[in-house]
């Protein structure tokens, strides 16, 4: 029997199980969220149905945690718990495959400043995703901060959900400076309409939207009261003098994004520069694993769709399935790419950043780690590597393992920071489901995994 | 930092033991440089709990060790603080105590055999019924057949702790060198040790330490003079932080037969504390795998499955993270300390197993004693590179 394993059920998720499917390979298919879309796609849990249908031979595991990859002979073994993660009655399963894809995705990155930790102040992708899933506002006055094209949506749909945004501070140059240009690196770029869109949202709303601007500080003395917003020189040093303080009750921001890393690294994929390696087939260092979407780099769901489907026809062809190269979405992945390496190198994060913070600014929320502990421990003990800076400042040790700080401190640091993406248990496991024996489903047929079937395009 | 280019002595590997060894070759005047081919405190030392223990050692030579540096650590610690100040001292020392206990009656027996033998060289270790212990542990499972109370057990951090040693180098005017690997050593005439390559660099020194832990083997290779220590991997499990549940360092009687084992396979013997933070560790495994670092789920359900028989109310505490490491390994499990046979200036310093930790500051005593031709205050005989469970061939 021909079957790979899909973790991620997002655009590129979703595209790797199908395209699996059709060439008649079994797919399950594991996935956090209730239903499929991921973050992108997010669809209301409480309504009927699901927007997307998929091929029969797709299993889709839904409410379910991937906690653990481990290796097996001639290929993976995937240990998930299934249930609402709070509830006491996760039931455990484990599923080997010869193939697996990994479309894990990313989660958005806030950097730190003076006040980030009040109540209040929130990460773009969690104001857009209760805005768009539940219709709620984080505030009635919101600044959104950051950079990329992604704060756009966001005011829009904080707008939708009722929110006033005081202000749109873009650390990098305008979005919108772009978005007109015939020729320039992104013309033709798929959500270029989208964003046309939007931008025209901000100003049916009279929404300010400033470049080379930031949120440095947000004051208050229980929750967000106001915040500051100054200009910002190349490198993202404040320009001295240009602070203006903004009322507002909420603060939305966002830097980019941050590849979900674990699984991949628990699967020994090959990562550089924060992102998994790929060949033109999205196959990574590792026999058999495949990776697509953001996990590859930060390209938004038309191209991580576009690698989804690369990586399901690929692992289907791993694992024996007779596959003619997609070569239609392979073209789609290179264009893709293009952009995506335009956009980032139009939205990257400076390090100015590094002097927002005061000394007393908390760079850990879980273990309340201060920018002066950071320092300290770093120059007192002259820590060069990710696992002992973890040890000797406490940074990166909570419950949150390092999701939220660990490239923010890894930079502070001057250390190499995907060691913080280092997490064997993918996530929490209770100690009694840790000891339960779970059944093994489907275990790899040791004769068929003798075979090694390389692929290549 | 300047860097310097010659050395009394160049010590390989900034672990605990490493750093123990400088500090202590430091302390006696000597300039030390330091190198490691990783961070440094970023292999085992990072990969351990951080015991500093009496009770799991058997009247001997390593129980002799380890009293000498269950007296040591707190010295060292206060006179850190005073050379470096208390943000470098901070080390999170605990002098919890451990409590070993047995949960069927055929352990019993052997426990209190062993704690009768430690008790008699000195180790404070108290009997105690069911009741008593579960008045000191009161989370502790009530099928507790026999428990044996060990005050003088205690519990550092061992990163904060090889830290400190390695800023106390520095301010003696030593050096240490992170990412840097040694690829093997330099003689003079007379054959004696004359320095040590680093990359394209060679440092002129008058001694080289070998204090690489589990790879001590590999380097003693490179460096010519080879010596029998393996790796023998063990995994923790992290827990969220809790409202204190455990107070000492709690384990199961079988631990010390499963430390004094020499078995390939897999032996978990449940080992349960909490720390600073309030985080619960549960160790330990044992498994001779080489430098497979390749997660076993079956090795952390055995760890989950330990704990919650000591503790059943951690059955429903979520674990967090896990991390592991290799452990120095000895064919007969004692440490290598002391000068090797083939090559003057060449001295070795590791198999410490998992008790490294514990037995740091008097093995880092005991080298810079004999180096310095002090009387040492522990035999040094036992530890003696040239026994033959550690070198195959003696060449003098």
């Amino acid at each position: 029997m021909r079957r790979i394993v899909v973790i991620g059920a997002g655009p590129a998720g979703m595209a790797a199980a199908s395209a699996a499917a059709l060439h008649g390979v079994d797919v399950v298919l594991i996935d956090a969220g209730a239903k499929l879309g991921g973050q992108y796609f997010r669809q209301d849990a409480l309504a009927a149905g699901d927007r997307f249908t998929l091929p029969r031979n797709v299993e889709h595991v839904a409410s379910a945690a991937v906690w653990a990859i481990e290796p097996v002979d001639g290929g993976h073994r995937v240990h998930l718990r299934i249930g609402p993660a709070d509830g006491p009655d996760r039931r455990g399963r484990a599923v080997e495959a010869r193939a697996l894809v990994l479309a894990t995705g990313a989660y958005d990155r806030a950097l730190p400043f003076p006040g980030w930790d009040l109540p209040g102040v929130f990460t773009a992708g969690a104001a857009q995703a209760l805005a768009k899933g539940q219709g709620v506002a984080v505030g009635d006055r919101v600044v959104v901060g950051g950079t990329g094209p992604f704060l756009l949506p966001v005011a829009a749909s904080l707008i939708g959900a009722g929110a006033r945004v005081v202000e749109v501070a873009e650390a990098n140059a305008a979005v919108t400076g772009w978005l007109g240009n015939p020729v320039g690196a992104l013309a033709g770029w798929s959500k270029g309409g989208e964003l046309v869109r939007y931008a025209g949202t901000l100003a049916r709303h009279r929404v300010p939207y400033r470049s080379r601007s930031a949120v440095i500080e947000a004051h208050g003395s229980d929750v967000v009261e106001s915040v500051t917003v100054a200009r910002l020189d190349a490198l993202w040093n404040p320009v001295q003098g240009s602070e203006r303080r903004l009322e507002a009750d909420a603060v939305a921001v966002g830097f980019g994004f941050t590849p979900q890393l674990e699984l991949a690294l628990a699967a020994r994929c090959r990562v550089e520069d924060g992102f998994v390696v790929v060949d033109a087939a999205q196959g990574t260092s590792a026999p058999g694993v495949f990776a697509a979407g953001e996990l590859t780099g930060i390209g938004g769901a038309d191209l991580a769709a576009s690698e989804g489907a690369v990586a399901g026809a690929a692992a289907a062809k791993f694992v024996g399935a007779a596959v003619e190269p997609p070569v239609r979405a392979m073209a789609r992945v290179r264009s893709g790419r293009r952009f995506a390496a335009a956009l980032n190198a139009a939205y990257p994060v400076r390090s100015g950043w590094h002097d927002w913070l005061r000394d007393d600014t908390i760079v850990c929320r879980c273990e309340e780690i201060t920018k002066r502990a950071l320092y300290r421990a770093v120059d007192e003990r002259d820590v060069g590597g990710v696992r002992s800076l973890k040890l000797v400042s406490g940074a990166g040790l909570g419950l949150c393992q390092g999701r939220v700080c660990g490239r923010n401190v890894a930079e502070l640091a001057g250390v190499d920071g995907t060691g913080f993406a280092k997490r064997p248990i993918a996530s929490p496991i209770r100690l009694a489901e840790l000891a339960e024996e779970e059944p093994v489903e489907t275990p790899i047929d040791a004769e068929e995994s003798g075979r090694v079937l390389g692929v290549e395009y | 930092m300047s860097r310097i280019e010659t050395a009394d002595v160049v010590v390989i590997g900034a672990g605990i033991i490493g750093a123990a060894s400088a500090e202590a070759l430091s302390a006696a005047g000597m300039r030390v440089l330091v190198v490691d081919r990783g961070a440094p405190a970023g292999g085992t030392t990072a990969g351990g709990e951080g015991n500093v223990l009496l009770s799991d050692k058997a009247p001997g030579p390593e129980l002799d060790l380890a009293v000498a540096s269950r007296r040591l650590w707190p010295e060292l610690i206060e006179s850190l603080r005073a050379e470096l100040g208390d943000e470098v001292a901070r080390v999170e020392w605990e002098p919890k105590g451990g409590l070993v206990v047995a949960t069927d009656e055929d352990a019993v027996g052997p426990l209190s055999i062993l704690a009768e033998a430690q008790r008699e060289v000195g180790v404070e270790a108290v009997d105690l019924s069911r009741d008593e212990a579960r008045a000191m542990e009161p989370h502790l499972t009530d099928e507790v057949a026999g428990a044996v109370h060990y005050p003088g057990d205690a519990q550092l951090q061992p990163v904060l702790a090889a830290t400190a040693m390695l800023t106390a180098v520095r301010a003696r005017g030593g050096e240490v060198r992170g990412w840097t690997e040694a690829h093997g050593l330099v003689f003079d005439d007379a054959g004696k040790v004359a320095g040590v390559r680093l990359g394209d660099e060679t440092i002129a020194c008058g001694a080289v330490v070998n204090a690489c832990g589990p790879w001590a083997g590999h380097f003693s290779v490179a460096a010519g003079a080879p010596i029998e220590v393996l790796p023998r991997r063990g995994m923790v499990l992290v827990t969220a932080p809790l409202p204190h549940v455990v107070g000492r360092k709690v384990y199961a009687a079988d631990y010390v037969a499963a430390v004094a084992s020499s078995d390939v396979d897999l032996q978990v013997s449940a080992v349960v504390e909490s720390t600073a933070t309030g985080t619960v560790l549960i160790g330990s495994s044992r498994q001779r795998v080489g430098f497979d670092e390749a997660l076993q789920v079956e090795v952390l359900r055995r760890l989950a499955r330990s704990a919650v028989k000591l503790f059943p109310v951690l059955a429903g505490v979520p674990v967090m993270r896990t991390y592991g490491g290799f452990r120095p390994y000895t064919p007969d499990h004692l440490p290598v300390i002391g000068a090797d046979p083939r090559f003057a200036g060449l001295w070795h310093a590791s198999g410490h197993e998992g008790a490294g930790i514990g037995l740091a500051p008097a093995t880092g005593r005991l080298l810079a004693d004999l180096m310095c031709g002090r009387e040492p205050e522990v035999d040094p005989a036992r530890f003696r590179v040239d026994r033959p469970a550690v070198i195959a061939e003696v060449r003098t």
